[in-house]
């Protein structure tokens, strides 16, 4: 558990590398001249590169070195970015990660793909470049393909390690095996900079060294030793004299780019978003978090202790535990929430190879990417996603002819957004495709003997039977989606996060499929309420205000269960009937109105009691079939109270009040 | 439902923690046992299956209580000096699952010869026949063994008090 495995660390990184160098190369897709770009391209599989082989992953390594010289051209400008190379170097980065993935079995493939790519990048190339060249394009000859050969050149290479090279592992011998490689080498040392004897300091170089190394390899190749300890490092690099093409550039270009090795290395971490991070598992994550909400449960009953002492003292510390516990809370409870966004990139991808595949031309708009949510349901959200943009690009969007032919723009779009309302996220994508045939699908559910023939459904409930499991109106099988799988393994992992999923559809005007999840956060605000004996809480996101219940409605036998609310008819629930409570009726029942979505329900209670922390603890299976919960807490004195599902309650009362309607139109008729 | 002696039985003695539903003896596996707890503030879940119709804080860890009275068609008097819960652990649905349930008394920790455990008898008892591993003898007492991972599980049992409430 404490020590990892060198090659797992490599895993990680080189999936955040190839998440980032994708992300780069699907920018450079849409504005192709943006140099940041390709250097945050090039600087990715530079890394990618370079700690492969550090950890044996050789074949990578290689890879990566010839696609990187291929790539080089693009980031020396010589050869302008396009689609299809785009296309390829998203090919290259699929192939690097089943290189990682699984070694050894994927080395033909490679091959291609720099086919592909050399042959794009020298098509591609300017005619000019054969004869004398301006400065800036200088090193594209020393950047060719490595198999291409320079003219054999000499070149003095002077530099000092940074103090502190030694302690972090780097060895000069490695470094000089290396410069020997490129070629014949004469090694000298100054030692000018070594202090006297009593303040020297074991674990810092003070040596100097002077390397004239005769290479054929380019200038690039050199540099490339030093890569990865360029940080604090002196470095300079010229030609000795002999060789015509550098020879006036001399020391001048040498001096700049030696200071050019490190700044790509900083900004590339600044590239990684967010700076400097750190690994946790998730389940140390999980623990910690169990800890704060035992904390907080210990806290609340310290304040309870407090306000019934006069002891000044006491209180004192209690007001502090509570602030210092909340904002505890808040720092763990921020550490596991992420935002959106971070998941909204990976389809990008996705929608960009099924246009591709598809020969549909898409725009891909994201909204809301920082909405944060719990890492967990992000992760769990993931494969959700892909099914319903793959849906909605597969099923949902036309080809351009046909949406020319209703009057369209060609290009489809696909929206994906995501927002909090009350207590929950809803997560939407929506195409401005066909919509869903509710004939067809009325016809696949009768023949699948889901639906009697003939039954009369509301559109919305005729919708809801594609989430049956095996059902598919596609009216061909195709590589992405018709197999009827799909829709109800999608709503199958929504409800285990405890949430819904709505389908919205108009004939050719598109399909809307709205994810709404439950905050499942594992500390929530909560307003402790008292029905008979019991005490529950209710998530304060979702409560919008509290009011009287009317002396009229108290008795609870008049005919209608709303409320007037500045003008607005809320439907309320009396939870001491939904609960079945024996205790008499009290007088002075309170209303709490509860909001989920857009619709609101008053919960009748008998006592507000008060707002309090409340650590989410999840009920077991034995109380699965327990709808009105959506989890317990632990009181400040130690009972247990249980946490009302809003959403549930809310949908609950909406269903009783249709019902209420209905039965007073069915007597007035 | 269940023909022949179950093979659990043969062999070896079981050691088990003996307590009182009533007026019957019943035997729990002692390797399953976590804790017994005195009496402590129940909660109740609406609507709930009586059967597991309240929960309680165990050292901050919230447990279902199940109370096994119900199951075998006993009196439920209020908790008095004697009640005392004990904390489980049993396998539910082939999770680890900390369950609680009460007892009217608890008695001891007894070895329970496996040769005097016999077959749940199909008649002459009141009891559903697949919630009863088996029935023990001591001294001239009878002792119940209940079949605990039947009792709780999930998918088919449980609903035959589910309705009602007391």
């Amino acid at each position: 558990m404490t020590v990892m495995d060198p090659r797992d660390v490599f895993h990680q990184e080189a999936r955040e590398l190839l998440d980032q160098l994708e992300e780069a190369l699907l920018d450079l897709g849409t504005s192709s001249d943006d140099r940041d770009l390709v250097d945050c391209a090039f600087r990715a599989l530079h890394t990618i590169k370079g700690s492969g082989a550090m950890f044996g992953f050789d074949e990578v390594a290689g890879f990566v070195h010839e696609f990187e010289t291929a790539f080089d051209r693009v980031r020396k400008g010589s050869v302008a970015v396009s689609p299809p190379l785009v296309q390829v170097a998203l090919a290259a980065k699929d192939h690097i990660a089943r290189l990682i993935a699984e070694p050894g079995l994927h080395a033909a493939d490679g091959e291609t793909i720099l086919k592909r790519l050399r042959a794009i990048v020298s098509s591609d190339e300017d005619s000019g470049r054969s004869d004398s060249f301006p400065p800036a394009d200088a090193q594209s000859s020393a950047a060719e393909p490595s198999r291409v050969q320079s003219p054999l050149q000499t070149w003095r290479v002077k530099f000092r390690l940074a103090e502190n090279a030694l302690v972090l592992g780097a060895n000069p011998v490695l470094l000089l095996n290396e410069l020997r490689e490129l070629g014949p080498c004469e090694v000298s040392v100054a030692v000018d900079a070594v202090p006297p004897l009593e303040s020297i300091d074991s674990e810092v170089c003070y040596l100097d060294w002077e390397v004239v190394v005769s290479t054929d390899r380019p200038r690039q190749a050199i540099d490339d030793v030093f890569i990865f300890i360029a940080d604090g490092m002196e470095l300079s690099v010229e030609t000795l004299a002999g060789t015509v093409a550098e020879s006036p550039r001399g020391d001048k270009a040498a001096t700049t780019k030696a200071v050019d090795v490190d700044k790509p290395r900083d900004s590339a971490g600044a590239g990684a978003k967010g700076g400097t991070s750190v690994r946790v598992a998730a389940e140390r994550l999980d623990e910690l978090m169990d800890r704060v909400g035992e904390l907080v449960i210990a806290q609340a009953r310290l304040s309870q202790l407090a306000v019934a002492s006069d002891d000044g003292n006491l209180k004192n510390v209690a007001e502090e535990m509570e602030r210092l516990a909340s904002s505890l809370r808040d720092t763990t409870m921020g550490i596991r929430m992420v935002p959106i966004g971070s998941l909204f990139g990976r389809f990008r991808r996705l929608v960009h190879d099924l246009s591709h595949d598809l020969d549909k031309e898409v725009d891909f708009v994201t909204a809301g990417e920082d909405t944060e949510l719990d890492k967990t349901v992000i992760e769990r959200l993931a494969d959700p996603l892909v099914h319903l943009i793959r849906n909605s690009i597969d099923h949902g969007l036309e080809v351009p002819s046909r949406r020319i032919a209703a009057g369209k723009a060609a290009r489809g779009q696909v929206r994906l957004s995501a927002v909090h309302t009350g207590s929950e996220v809803a997560i939407s994508i929506v195409d401005d495709g066909a919509g869903l045939d509710a004939d067809r699908i009325r016809a696949k559910a009768e023949e699948a003997g889901l639906i009697a023939p003939d039954a009369k459904l509301a559109d919305h409930d005729l919708f809801q039977m594609v989430f049956h499991p095996g059902f598919s109106t596609a009216k061909e099988i195709t590589a992405l989606s018709g197999r009827g799988v799909g829709m109800d393994v999608v709503k199958r992992t929504i409800e285990g996060l405890r949430g819904r999923i709505d389908l919205g559809s108009r004939p050719s005007g598109g399909t809307t499929v709205t994810l709404r999840l439950p905050l499942t956060l594992a500390i929530i605000e909560g307003m402790l309420v008292r029905v008979g004996q019991g005490r529950y809480s209710i998530p304060l996101s979702a409560v919008e205000e509290c009011v009287e219940l009317p002396r009229d409605a108290e008795a609870g036998n008049s005919g209608r269960n709303f409320l007037n609310i500045r003008g607005h008819l809320v439907p309320f629930l009396r939870l001491r009937e939904l609960f079945k409570t024996r205790t008499a009726i009290e007088p002075h029942q309170k209303v709490v109105i509860v909001s989920a979505g857009e619709s609101r329900v008053g919960l009748v209670v008998d006592q507000v009691i008060g707002n309090s922390q409340t650590v989410i603890k999840s009920l077991s299976k034995l109380h699965a079939d327990v709808e009105n919960f959506s989890g317990a807490t632990i009181l400040g004195d130690g009972t247990v109270a249980l946490i009302l599902d809003v959403a549930h309650l809310v949908s609950f009362g909406q269903e009783f009040e249709s019902r209420l309607r209905d039965e007073r139109i069915g007597r007035a008729a | 439902m269940r023909t022949g002696i179950h093979p659990g039985h043969a062999g070896r003695a079981m050691t088990a923690l003996t307590l009182r539903l009533q007026d019957e003896v019943f035997a729990i596996d002692a390797e399953s046992v976590r804790e017994i707890l005195d009496v402590v503030p129940i909660t109740e879940v609406p609507n709930a299956n009586a059967f597991v119709g309240g929960l309680i804080n165990v050292r901050g860890r919230i447990v279902p209580l199940a109370d096994l009275r119900l199951l075998f068609g006993m009196d439920r008097p209020p908790p008095d000096v004697n009640t005392r819960i004990v904390v489980i652990e049993i396998d539910l649905d082939g999770e680890p699952t900390i369950v609680a349930v009460l007892a009217d008394r608890v008695h001891d920790v007894s070895e329970i010869e496996a040769a005097t455990i016999e077959q749940a008898p199909k008649i002459g008892m009141r009891w559903r026949p697949e919630y009863v591993h088996g029935i023990g003898k001591r001294g001239d007492e009878f002792i119940i063994i209940p079949e605990m991972g039947r009792i709780f599980a999930t998918g088919d049992a449980g609903p035959s008090v589910s309705q009602k409430r007391g």
